[in-house]
Protein backbone atom coordinates (compact mmCIF):
# COMPACT_ATOMS: atom_id res chain seq x y z
CA UNK A 1 0.00 0.00 0.00
CA UNK A 2 1.47 3.67 -0.87
CA UNK A 3 1.22 5.80 1.71
CA UNK A 4 -1.14 8.68 1.41
CA UNK A 5 0.33 11.75 0.43
CA UNK A 6 -0.70 14.90 1.79
CA UNK A 7 -0.38 17.31 -0.90
CA UNK A 8 -0.37 21.05 1.01
CA UNK A 9 0.12 23.13 -2.31
CA UNK A 10 1.49 26.39 -1.09
CA UNK A 11 3.91 24.58 0.67
CA UNK A 12 4.66 22.76 -2.04
CA UNK A 13 5.59 25.60 -4.00
CA UNK A 14 7.56 27.01 -1.47
CA UNK A 15 9.57 24.05 -1.22
CA UNK A 16 10.20 24.69 -4.91
CA UNK A 17 10.74 28.30 -4.56
CA UNK A 18 14.07 27.68 -1.85
CA UNK A 19 15.11 24.94 -3.97
CA UNK A 20 14.83 21.75 -2.01
CA UNK A 21 13.46 20.06 -5.04
CA UNK A 22 16.42 21.65 -7.22
CA UNK A 23 18.59 19.82 -5.85
CA UNK A 24 19.64 16.98 -8.39
CA UNK A 25 21.47 14.17 -6.78
CA UNK A 26 21.90 12.02 -9.94
CA UNK A 27 23.50 15.09 -11.33
CA UNK A 28 26.00 14.83 -8.75
CA UNK A 29 26.86 11.22 -9.26
CA UNK A 30 27.62 11.36 -12.73
CA UNK A 31 29.76 14.50 -11.85
CA UNK A 32 31.41 12.45 -8.69
CA UNK A 33 31.84 9.13 -11.02
CA UNK A 34 33.62 11.27 -13.76
CA UNK A 35 36.60 12.25 -11.61
CA UNK A 36 37.03 9.83 -8.96
CA UNK A 37 36.36 6.05 -9.07
CA UNK A 38 34.46 4.85 -6.22
CA UNK A 39 35.59 1.64 -4.79
CA UNK A 40 34.60 1.94 -1.21
CA UNK A 41 31.02 0.70 -1.38
CA UNK A 42 31.82 -1.52 2.09
CA UNK A 43 32.79 1.80 3.82
CA UNK A 44 29.52 3.28 2.39
CA UNK A 45 27.10 3.46 -0.54
CA UNK A 46 26.18 6.60 -2.57
CA UNK A 47 22.41 7.44 -1.27
CA UNK A 48 20.48 5.98 -4.52
CA UNK A 49 18.47 8.82 -6.02
CA UNK A 50 15.84 7.32 -6.19
CA UNK A 51 16.23 6.87 -2.80
CA UNK A 52 16.68 10.66 -2.06
CA UNK A 53 13.41 11.32 -4.30
CA UNK A 54 11.53 9.27 -1.97
CA UNK A 55 12.80 10.73 1.33
CA UNK A 56 12.82 14.82 0.13
CA UNK A 57 8.94 15.21 0.98
CA UNK A 58 9.10 13.79 4.39
CA UNK A 59 11.95 16.87 5.36
CA UNK A 60 9.37 19.96 4.61
CA UNK A 61 5.90 18.56 3.18
CA UNK A 62 5.20 15.79 5.58
CA UNK A 63 7.14 16.84 9.01
CA UNK A 64 5.23 14.89 11.57
CA UNK A 65 5.94 12.87 14.38
CA UNK A 66 5.21 9.22 13.95
CA UNK A 67 3.78 9.46 16.98
CA UNK A 68 1.77 12.01 16.72
CA UNK A 69 -1.60 10.17 16.79
CA UNK A 70 -4.06 12.98 16.64
CA UNK A 71 -3.87 15.08 13.76
CA UNK A 72 -3.22 14.28 9.71
CA UNK A 73 0.83 15.04 10.34
CA UNK A 74 1.19 12.46 12.08
CA UNK A 75 -0.87 9.86 10.23
CA UNK A 76 0.99 10.97 6.82
CA UNK A 77 4.32 10.21 9.10
CA UNK A 78 3.30 6.89 10.43
CA UNK A 79 2.08 5.60 7.50
CA UNK A 80 5.04 6.27 5.73
CA UNK A 81 7.03 4.14 8.52
CA UNK A 82 4.38 2.02 8.36
CA UNK A 83 4.96 1.33 4.43
CA UNK A 84 8.96 1.20 4.98
CA UNK A 85 8.32 -1.15 7.67
CA UNK A 86 6.84 -3.41 5.30
CA UNK A 87 9.26 -2.94 2.55
CA UNK A 88 12.13 -3.88 4.61
CA UNK A 89 10.46 -6.97 6.11
CA UNK A 90 9.75 -8.26 2.71
CA UNK A 91 13.36 -7.61 1.49
CA UNK A 92 14.49 -10.23 4.54
CA UNK A 93 10.98 -12.33 4.70
CA UNK A 94 10.22 -11.35 7.74
CA UNK A 95 7.24 -10.32 9.61
CA UNK A 96 6.92 -6.22 9.61
CA UNK A 97 6.55 -6.67 13.42
CA UNK A 98 9.82 -7.86 13.84
CA UNK A 99 11.89 -4.97 12.49
CA UNK A 100 12.90 -2.27 14.78
CA UNK A 101 14.08 0.99 13.30
CA UNK A 102 17.60 2.22 14.75
CA UNK A 103 20.19 4.83 13.67
CA UNK A 104 22.24 2.19 12.29
CA UNK A 105 24.20 -0.78 12.30
CA UNK A 106 26.19 0.00 15.46
CA UNK A 107 23.32 0.82 17.25
CA UNK A 108 21.88 -2.33 16.08
CA UNK A 109 24.63 -4.33 17.17
CA UNK A 110 24.71 -3.06 21.04
CA UNK A 111 21.20 -3.50 21.27
CA UNK A 112 21.01 -7.32 20.27
CA UNK A 113 23.99 -8.08 22.22
CA UNK A 114 23.45 -5.92 25.35
CA UNK A 115 19.60 -6.38 25.03
CA UNK A 116 20.07 -9.70 25.32
CA UNK A 117 22.76 -10.07 27.60
CA UNK A 118 20.61 -8.00 29.91
CA UNK A 119 16.94 -9.91 29.11
CA UNK A 120 18.20 -13.50 29.30
CA UNK A 121 20.81 -12.86 32.67
CA UNK A 122 18.72 -14.97 34.81
CA UNK A 123 19.64 -17.70 32.26
CA UNK A 124 23.69 -17.41 32.00
CA UNK A 125 25.73 -14.61 30.80
CA UNK A 126 28.12 -16.24 28.40
CA UNK A 127 28.14 -15.07 24.61
CA UNK A 128 30.36 -16.56 21.60
CA UNK A 129 31.64 -14.56 18.70
CA UNK A 130 34.26 -14.44 16.71
CA UNK A 131 37.42 -12.41 16.50
CA UNK A 132 36.99 -10.93 12.92
CA UNK A 133 33.71 -9.27 13.98
CA UNK A 134 32.82 -5.67 13.30
CA UNK A 135 34.19 -3.67 16.34
CA UNK A 136 30.43 -2.89 17.00
CA UNK A 137 30.15 -6.21 17.78
CA UNK A 138 33.66 -6.63 19.64
CA UNK A 139 33.35 -3.46 21.52
CA UNK A 140 29.68 -4.14 22.56
CA UNK A 141 31.15 -7.36 23.81
CA UNK A 142 33.82 -5.90 25.88
CA UNK A 143 31.05 -4.14 27.83
CA UNK A 144 29.18 -7.10 28.26
CA UNK A 145 32.18 -8.17 29.73
CA UNK A 146 33.11 -5.74 32.04
CA UNK A 147 28.83 -6.16 33.01
CA UNK A 148 30.05 -9.77 34.09
CA UNK A 149 29.27 -11.38 31.02
CA UNK A 150 31.71 -13.95 29.79
CA UNK A 151 32.88 -13.90 25.50
CA UNK A 152 35.12 -16.14 24.20
CA UNK A 153 36.09 -14.78 20.82
CA UNK A 154 36.54 -17.64 18.36
CA UNK A 155 39.20 -18.02 15.63
CA UNK A 156 38.81 -18.36 12.09
CA UNK A 157 41.19 -20.13 9.57
CA UNK A 158 42.79 -19.11 6.74
CA UNK A 159 39.62 -18.39 4.19
CA UNK A 160 38.53 -16.64 7.21
CA UNK A 161 35.34 -18.49 8.21
CA UNK A 162 35.08 -19.81 11.71
CA UNK A 163 35.07 -23.30 13.01
CA UNK A 164 32.13 -25.12 13.53
CA UNK A 165 33.48 -28.06 16.00
CA UNK A 166 35.09 -25.23 17.54
CA UNK A 167 31.73 -23.32 17.77
CA UNK A 168 29.97 -26.18 19.05
CA UNK A 169 32.41 -26.89 21.54
CA UNK A 170 32.48 -23.58 23.15
CA UNK A 171 28.36 -23.58 23.40
CA UNK A 172 27.90 -24.31 27.23
CA UNK A 173 24.95 -24.56 29.48
CA UNK A 174 25.17 -20.48 30.25
CA UNK A 175 25.61 -20.04 26.57
CA UNK A 176 22.61 -17.04 25.54
CA UNK A 177 23.71 -16.07 22.41
CA UNK A 178 26.39 -16.79 19.15
CA UNK A 179 26.78 -13.47 17.51
CA UNK A 180 28.64 -14.22 14.07
CA UNK A 181 28.75 -11.85 11.16
CA UNK A 182 26.94 -12.47 8.01
CA UNK A 183 30.09 -11.63 5.80
CA UNK A 184 32.95 -9.80 6.71
CA UNK A 185 33.18 -6.25 5.90
CA UNK A 186 36.91 -6.16 4.68
CA UNK A 187 37.16 -9.50 3.51
CA UNK A 188 33.55 -10.04 2.37
CA UNK A 189 34.24 -13.24 3.14
CA UNK A 190 30.58 -15.41 3.66
CA UNK A 191 29.70 -17.62 7.26
CA UNK A 192 27.96 -20.70 6.86
CA UNK A 193 25.04 -19.38 8.44
CA UNK A 194 22.62 -22.00 8.22
CA UNK A 195 25.31 -24.43 9.64
CA UNK A 196 25.44 -22.19 12.54
CA UNK A 197 21.77 -21.88 12.61
CA UNK A 198 21.32 -25.43 13.20
CA UNK A 199 23.72 -26.02 15.58
CA UNK A 200 22.57 -22.66 18.04
CA UNK A 201 19.11 -24.66 17.39
CA UNK A 202 20.31 -27.67 18.62
CA UNK A 203 21.84 -26.28 21.38
CA UNK A 204 18.61 -23.47 22.43
CA UNK A 205 20.94 -20.81 22.19
CA UNK A 206 19.81 -17.56 20.33
CA UNK A 207 21.75 -16.24 17.14
CA UNK A 208 22.62 -12.92 16.52
CA UNK A 209 23.94 -11.55 12.93
CA UNK A 210 25.05 -8.48 12.12
CA UNK A 211 24.24 -8.53 8.35
CA UNK A 212 25.62 -5.42 7.47
CA UNK A 213 27.55 -5.91 4.77
CA UNK A 214 24.71 -8.71 2.96
CA UNK A 215 21.57 -7.12 2.89
CA UNK A 216 20.52 -5.39 -0.02
CA UNK A 217 23.59 -7.03 -1.57
CA UNK A 218 22.94 -11.09 -2.17
CA UNK A 219 19.45 -12.80 -0.65
CA UNK A 220 19.29 -12.82 2.96
CA UNK A 221 16.58 -15.36 5.04
CA UNK A 222 17.89 -14.83 8.65
CA UNK A 223 14.36 -17.29 9.85
CA UNK A 224 15.96 -19.83 6.49
CA UNK A 225 18.95 -20.04 8.79
CA UNK A 226 17.62 -19.87 12.09
CA UNK A 227 18.85 -16.57 12.97
CA UNK A 228 16.93 -14.91 15.74
CA UNK A 229 18.38 -11.32 15.71
CA UNK A 230 19.99 -9.13 12.64
CA UNK A 231 21.12 -5.95 12.68
CA UNK A 232 21.80 -3.98 9.69
CA UNK A 233 21.56 0.00 7.80
CA UNK A 234 20.63 1.70 5.03
CA UNK A 235 24.07 3.12 3.92
CA UNK A 236 25.32 0.32 2.88
CA UNK A 237 22.48 -0.54 0.30
CA UNK A 238 22.40 2.63 -1.05
CA UNK A 239 19.96 4.25 1.52
CA UNK A 240 20.19 7.35 3.95
CA UNK A 241 23.05 7.02 7.06
CA UNK A 242 22.36 7.46 10.28
CA UNK A 243 18.95 5.02 10.02
CA UNK A 244 19.44 0.89 10.29
CA UNK A 245 17.18 -1.82 11.74
CA UNK A 246 16.96 -4.71 13.83
CA UNK A 247 15.55 -7.87 12.90
CA UNK A 248 14.05 -9.71 16.44
CA UNK A 249 12.42 -12.99 15.92
CA UNK A 250 8.49 -12.90 17.19
CA UNK A 251 7.58 -16.39 17.14
CA UNK A 252 9.61 -19.96 18.26
CA UNK A 253 11.22 -18.61 19.57
CA UNK A 254 9.83 -14.76 21.10
CA UNK A 255 13.21 -13.16 21.09
CA UNK A 256 13.33 -9.92 23.96
CA UNK A 257 15.68 -7.76 24.02
CA UNK A 258 16.21 -4.60 27.25
CA UNK A 259 16.02 -1.32 25.75
CA UNK A 260 18.95 0.19 25.34
CA UNK A 261 17.41 3.98 24.63
CA UNK A 262 15.35 4.52 27.21
CA UNK A 263 12.58 7.43 26.71
CA UNK A 264 8.80 7.07 25.04
CA UNK A 265 8.59 3.54 24.59
CA UNK A 266 8.68 3.47 20.69
CA UNK A 267 9.37 0.75 18.61
CA UNK A 268 7.92 -1.91 20.39
CA UNK A 269 9.20 -0.59 24.12
CA UNK A 270 12.98 -1.98 22.23
CA UNK A 271 13.91 1.65 20.88
CA UNK A 272 12.92 4.72 22.44
CA UNK A 273 13.51 7.87 20.50
CA UNK A 274 11.35 10.03 17.31
CA UNK A 275 11.71 7.74 14.52
CA UNK A 276 13.57 9.59 11.68
CA UNK A 277 10.77 9.40 9.28
CA UNK A 278 12.87 10.67 6.42
CA UNK A 279 15.40 7.74 6.83
CA UNK A 280 13.29 5.26 7.39
CA UNK A 281 11.49 6.29 4.28
CA UNK A 282 14.83 5.93 2.79
CA UNK A 283 15.08 2.92 4.09
CA UNK A 284 12.13 1.21 2.90
CA UNK A 285 13.01 2.71 -1.19
CA UNK A 286 16.40 1.39 -0.73
CA UNK A 287 15.39 -2.26 0.65
CA UNK A 288 12.62 -2.21 -2.45
CA UNK A 289 15.10 -0.91 -4.79
CA UNK A 290 17.36 -3.67 -3.93
CA UNK A 291 15.11 -6.23 -3.73
CA UNK A 292 14.03 -5.77 -7.56
CA UNK A 293 17.86 -5.11 -8.73
CA UNK A 294 19.80 -7.33 -6.36
CA UNK A 295 20.30 -10.03 -8.77
CA UNK A 296 21.02 -7.68 -11.54
CA UNK A 297 23.62 -6.18 -9.72
CA UNK A 298 25.31 -9.25 -8.34
CA UNK A 299 25.57 -10.88 -11.73
CA UNK A 300 26.98 -7.22 -13.14
CA UNK A 301 29.40 -6.45 -10.03
CA UNK A 302 30.86 -10.10 -9.77
CA UNK A 303 31.95 -9.74 -13.39
CA UNK A 304 33.87 -6.67 -12.77
CA UNK A 305 35.06 -7.62 -9.73
CA UNK A 306 36.39 -10.88 -11.12
CA UNK A 307 37.84 -9.19 -13.84
CA UNK A 308 39.66 -6.56 -11.71
CA UNK A 309 40.87 -9.31 -9.81
CA UNK A 310 42.14 -11.24 -12.62
CA UNK A 311 43.87 -9.07 -14.66
CA UNK A 312 45.87 -7.48 -11.46
CA UNK A 313 46.73 -11.45 -10.27
CA UNK A 314 47.75 -11.64 -14.34
CA UNK A 315 50.10 -8.63 -14.98
CA UNK A 316 51.40 -8.51 -11.18
CA UNK A 317 53.68 -10.64 -9.09
CA UNK A 318 53.16 -11.80 -5.69
CA UNK A 319 49.26 -10.80 -5.11
CA UNK A 320 47.25 -12.72 -2.89
CA UNK A 321 43.59 -12.56 -2.15
CA UNK A 322 43.04 -12.51 1.51
CA UNK A 323 39.88 -14.69 2.75
CA UNK A 324 38.10 -17.93 0.37
CA UNK A 325 37.83 -17.08 -2.70
CA UNK A 326 34.17 -19.18 -2.97
CA UNK A 327 32.30 -18.13 0.12
CA UNK A 328 32.14 -14.09 -0.99
CA UNK A 329 30.39 -11.38 -1.45
CA UNK A 330 30.07 -10.93 -5.03
CA UNK A 331 31.48 -7.28 -5.15
CA UNK A 332 34.41 -7.57 -3.21
CA UNK A 333 38.04 -8.27 -3.38
CA UNK A 334 40.78 -7.97 -0.42
CA UNK A 335 44.10 -8.25 -2.19
CA UNK A 336 47.54 -7.80 -0.70
CA UNK A 337 50.14 -6.49 -3.39
CA UNK A 338 53.51 -7.93 -1.63
CA UNK A 339 56.40 -5.44 -0.62
CA UNK A 340 54.36 -2.71 -1.16
CA UNK A 341 52.59 -0.29 1.62
CA UNK A 342 48.85 -0.05 1.49
CA UNK A 343 48.83 3.36 2.52
CA UNK A 344 51.65 4.70 0.03
CA UNK A 345 49.81 2.64 -2.71
CA UNK A 346 46.49 4.51 -2.13
CA UNK A 347 48.16 7.76 -2.21
CA UNK A 348 49.28 6.70 -6.04
CA UNK A 349 46.39 6.84 -7.42
CA UNK A 350 43.53 8.46 -4.75
CA UNK A 351 43.13 11.21 -7.33
CA UNK A 352 41.48 8.63 -9.28
CA UNK A 353 40.37 5.56 -7.27
CA UNK A 354 39.12 5.93 -3.43
CA UNK A 355 39.84 2.29 -2.07
CA UNK A 356 40.85 1.16 1.52
CA UNK A 357 43.50 -0.20 2.85
CA UNK A 358 44.54 -3.16 5.89
CA UNK A 359 47.69 -1.02 6.70
CA UNK A 360 46.97 1.23 9.44
CA UNK A 361 50.11 3.59 9.36
CA UNK A 362 47.89 6.49 10.38
CA UNK A 363 46.70 4.62 13.32
CA UNK A 364 49.39 5.38 16.27
CA UNK A 365 49.56 1.92 17.37
CA UNK A 366 50.59 0.72 13.91
CA UNK A 367 48.60 -2.13 14.17
CA UNK A 368 47.49 -3.19 10.84
CA UNK A 369 43.88 -4.95 9.92
CA UNK A 370 43.25 -7.32 13.08
CA UNK A 371 40.55 -9.24 10.62
CA UNK A 372 43.43 -10.03 8.59
CA UNK A 373 45.86 -11.10 11.39
CA UNK A 374 43.24 -13.24 12.41
CA UNK A 375 43.34 -15.21 9.34
CA UNK A 376 46.40 -15.79 9.72
CA UNK A 377 48.15 -12.99 7.40
CA UNK A 378 52.01 -11.69 8.53
CA UNK A 379 52.13 -8.19 9.42
CA UNK A 380 53.91 -7.43 6.23
CA UNK A 381 51.08 -9.09 4.15
CA UNK A 382 48.17 -7.30 6.03
CA UNK A 383 50.31 -3.91 6.06
CA UNK A 384 50.00 -4.60 2.12
CA UNK A 385 46.93 -5.07 1.83
CA UNK A 386 44.18 -2.67 -0.56
CA UNK A 387 40.12 -3.80 -0.19
CA UNK A 388 38.38 -2.51 -3.39
CA UNK A 389 34.85 -2.93 -3.02
CA UNK A 390 32.19 -2.15 -6.16
CA UNK A 391 28.78 -1.10 -6.24
CA UNK A 392 25.85 -0.57 -8.38
CA UNK A 393 27.23 2.61 -9.66
CA UNK A 394 30.80 1.02 -10.81
CA UNK A 395 31.24 1.24 -14.41
CA UNK A 396 32.75 -1.30 -16.68
CA UNK A 397 35.14 1.74 -17.48
CA UNK A 398 35.88 2.41 -14.60
CA UNK A 399 37.26 -0.94 -13.60
CA UNK A 400 39.60 -0.76 -17.02
CA UNK A 401 40.62 2.56 -15.31
CA UNK A 402 41.42 1.02 -12.09
CA UNK A 403 43.23 -2.16 -13.18
CA UNK A 404 45.75 0.47 -14.83
CA UNK A 405 46.11 2.93 -12.19
CA UNK A 406 46.26 0.21 -9.47
CA UNK A 407 48.87 -1.72 -11.87
CA UNK A 408 50.77 1.43 -12.39
CA UNK A 409 50.99 2.64 -8.53
CA UNK A 410 52.01 -0.93 -7.69
CA UNK A 411 55.11 -0.85 -10.51
CA UNK A 412 55.92 2.48 -9.07
CA UNK A 413 55.72 1.54 -5.29
CA UNK A 414 58.11 -1.31 -6.20
CA UNK A 415 60.56 0.77 -7.95
CA UNK A 416 61.00 2.93 -4.65
CA UNK A 417 61.13 -0.23 -2.00
CA UNK A 418 64.09 -1.91 -0.89
CA UNK A 419 62.12 -4.87 0.23
CA UNK A 420 61.29 -5.53 -2.81
CA UNK A 421 64.55 -5.17 -4.58
CA UNK A 422 66.00 -7.62 -2.16
CA UNK A 423 62.91 -10.01 -2.61
CA UNK A 424 64.47 -9.80 -6.06
CA UNK A 425 67.65 -10.19 -5.66
CA UNK A 426 67.38 -13.39 -3.64
CA UNK A 427 67.52 -12.26 -0.47
CA UNK A 428 65.39 -14.68 2.19
CA UNK A 429 63.80 -11.48 4.32
CA UNK A 430 62.75 -13.71 7.04
CA UNK A 431 66.67 -13.88 7.69
CA UNK A 432 67.01 -10.66 7.99
CA UNK A 433 67.36 -8.82 11.27
CA UNK A 434 65.26 -5.50 11.24
CA UNK A 435 65.51 -3.24 13.75
CA UNK A 436 62.40 -1.97 16.07
CA UNK A 437 61.47 1.04 15.87
CA UNK B 1 44.09 13.94 6.15
CA UNK B 2 44.81 16.67 3.94
CA UNK B 3 48.74 16.77 3.26
CA UNK B 4 50.97 18.91 2.48
CA UNK B 5 51.84 20.12 -1.45
CA UNK B 6 55.90 19.52 -0.02
CA UNK B 7 54.91 16.45 1.20
CA UNK B 8 52.83 15.65 -1.79
CA UNK B 9 55.14 16.60 -3.89
CA UNK B 10 58.37 14.44 -2.30
CA UNK B 11 55.60 11.97 -2.55
CA UNK B 12 55.22 11.83 -6.32
CA UNK B 13 58.27 13.13 -7.50
CA UNK B 14 60.94 11.72 -4.81
CA UNK B 15 64.21 12.55 -5.23
CA UNK B 16 67.21 10.20 -4.96
CA UNK B 17 65.73 7.00 -5.63
CA UNK B 18 68.06 4.23 -6.16
CA UNK B 19 71.15 1.87 -4.62
CA UNK B 20 74.44 3.25 -4.30
CA UNK B 21 77.20 -0.22 -4.60
CA UNK B 22 77.44 -0.94 -1.00
CA UNK B 23 80.42 -2.81 -0.90
CA UNK B 24 82.61 0.33 -1.72
CA UNK B 25 84.22 1.71 1.18
CA UNK B 26 82.99 5.48 0.48
CA UNK B 27 79.66 3.91 0.73
CA UNK B 28 77.53 3.73 4.13
CA UNK B 29 74.37 1.84 4.56
CA UNK B 30 71.38 2.28 6.77
CA UNK B 31 68.98 -0.02 6.85
CA UNK B 32 65.82 0.86 9.15
CA UNK B 33 62.38 -0.27 10.22
CA UNK B 34 60.79 -3.87 9.73
CA UNK B 35 58.09 -5.20 7.36
CA UNK B 36 56.15 -5.93 9.83
CA UNK B 37 56.08 -2.32 11.30
CA UNK B 38 54.81 -1.35 7.52
CA UNK B 39 58.01 0.90 6.98
CA UNK B 40 61.18 -0.29 5.76
CA UNK B 41 64.20 2.58 4.79
CA UNK B 42 67.18 2.17 3.13
CA UNK B 43 68.91 5.43 2.72
CA UNK B 44 72.45 5.34 1.71
CA UNK B 45 75.50 7.97 1.26
CA UNK B 46 78.71 8.51 -1.11
CA UNK B 47 81.41 10.49 0.90
CA UNK B 48 84.00 12.31 -0.96
CA UNK B 49 87.20 10.97 0.06
CA UNK B 50 88.68 14.57 -0.97
CA UNK B 51 86.13 16.61 0.85
CA UNK B 52 84.84 14.56 3.48
CA UNK B 53 81.21 15.85 2.28
CA UNK B 54 78.92 13.64 1.05
CA UNK B 55 78.58 13.65 -2.39
CA UNK B 56 75.93 11.76 -3.13
CA UNK B 57 72.60 10.42 -1.13
CA UNK B 58 70.25 7.31 -2.15
CA UNK B 59 67.17 5.85 -0.86
CA UNK B 60 64.59 3.41 -1.08
CA UNK B 61 61.89 3.09 1.42
CA UNK B 62 58.68 0.84 1.83
CA UNK B 63 55.90 2.74 3.51
CA UNK B 64 53.42 5.33 3.18
CA UNK B 65 53.26 8.62 1.64
CA UNK B 66 55.04 10.53 4.74
CA UNK B 67 57.79 7.95 5.04
CA UNK B 68 58.64 8.33 1.26
CA UNK B 69 58.67 12.14 1.28
CA UNK B 70 60.57 12.17 4.33
CA UNK B 71 63.25 9.86 3.09
CA UNK B 72 62.80 12.02 0.01
CA UNK B 73 63.50 15.76 1.34
CA UNK B 74 66.21 13.97 3.90
CA UNK B 75 68.71 13.08 1.00
CA UNK B 76 68.39 16.47 -0.38
CA UNK B 77 69.68 17.90 2.65
CA UNK B 78 72.41 15.57 3.30
CA UNK B 79 73.94 16.04 -0.08
CA UNK B 80 76.85 18.33 0.09
CA UNK B 81 76.94 18.46 4.22
CA UNK B 82 80.30 16.78 6.14
CA UNK B 83 79.11 13.52 7.93
CA UNK B 84 79.55 15.84 11.19
CA UNK B 85 76.64 18.40 9.87
CA UNK B 86 75.38 15.39 8.92
CA UNK B 87 75.10 14.04 12.64
CA UNK B 88 73.25 16.62 13.83
CA UNK B 89 70.07 15.89 11.64
CA UNK B 90 67.21 16.25 13.34
CA UNK B 91 63.86 14.56 12.63
CA UNK B 92 61.57 17.72 14.03
CA UNK B 93 63.63 19.74 10.85
CA UNK B 94 61.35 16.89 8.69
CA UNK B 95 58.20 17.64 10.42
CA UNK B 96 57.96 20.83 10.05
CA UNK B 97 59.00 21.04 6.14
CA UNK B 98 56.35 18.50 5.28
CA UNK B 99 53.57 19.23 7.76
CA UNK B 100 53.66 16.01 9.12
CA UNK B 101 50.75 15.20 10.86
CA UNK B 102 50.92 13.79 14.45
CA UNK B 103 50.66 10.12 13.61
CA UNK B 104 52.79 10.50 11.01
CA UNK B 105 56.10 11.90 13.21
CA UNK B 106 57.47 8.43 13.56
CA UNK B 107 58.18 8.50 9.63
CA UNK B 108 60.54 11.49 10.60
CA UNK B 109 62.23 9.77 13.40
CA UNK B 110 62.97 6.83 10.77
CA UNK B 111 64.52 9.22 8.44
CA UNK B 112 66.72 10.14 11.22
CA UNK B 113 67.93 6.75 12.07
CA UNK B 114 68.59 5.98 8.44
CA UNK B 115 70.66 8.84 8.49
CA UNK B 116 72.48 8.12 11.39
CA UNK B 117 72.68 4.32 10.81
CA UNK B 118 73.77 5.13 6.98
CA UNK B 119 77.13 7.27 9.31
CA UNK B 120 78.00 4.57 11.50
CA UNK B 121 78.38 1.97 8.48
CA UNK B 122 80.56 4.39 6.27
CA UNK B 123 82.49 5.69 9.80
CA UNK B 124 82.79 1.77 10.41
CA UNK B 125 83.86 0.72 7.23
CA UNK B 126 86.61 3.70 7.58
CA UNK B 127 87.89 3.11 10.77
CA UNK B 128 86.11 5.54 12.53
CA UNK B 129 84.66 5.03 15.99
CA UNK B 130 82.31 7.21 17.51
CA UNK B 131 80.07 6.60 20.43
CA UNK B 132 76.93 4.41 19.47
CA UNK B 133 77.93 3.66 16.20
CA UNK B 134 78.46 -0.02 16.90
CA UNK B 135 75.05 -0.11 18.44
CA UNK B 136 73.62 1.58 14.89
CA UNK B 137 75.63 -0.78 13.34
CA UNK B 138 73.48 -3.45 14.85
CA UNK B 139 70.41 -2.76 13.30
CA UNK B 140 71.99 -3.90 9.56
Amino acid sequence: MQPTTFLYEKRYICTEKIGFVKLNPFKQITTMSKNLIYLDNNATTPTDPRVVDAMLPYFYQHPGNAASRNHPFGWAAEEAVDYAREQVAKLISVDPKEIIFTSGATESDNLAIKGVFEMYSRKGNHIITAKTEHKAVLDACKKVEKMGGEVPYLEVNREGLVDLKELEAAIKDNTILVSIMWANNETGVIQPMKEIGEICARHGVLFMSDATQVVGKIPVDPKAVGCHLMAFTGHKMYGPKGVGALFVNRKKPRVKVTAQLDGGGHERGMRSGTLNVPGIVGLGKAAEIAAQEMQKDTERLSKLRDRLEQELLNSLEEVYINGSSEHRMPHVTNLSFKHVEGEGLMMTFNQEIAVSSGSACTSASLEPSYVLIALGLGDDLAHSSIRFSLGRFTTDEEIDRAIVAVRNGVNHMRELSPIWEMYKEGIDLDAVEWSEH
Amino acid sequence: MAYSDKLLDHFKNPRNVGTLDKSKENVGTGLVGAPECGDVMRLQIEVDDQTGTIRDAKFKTFGCGSAIASSSLATEWLKGKSIDEAMTFDNMDLVEELALPPVKIHCSVLAEDAIKSAIADYRHKNGIETEGSAEAQASH
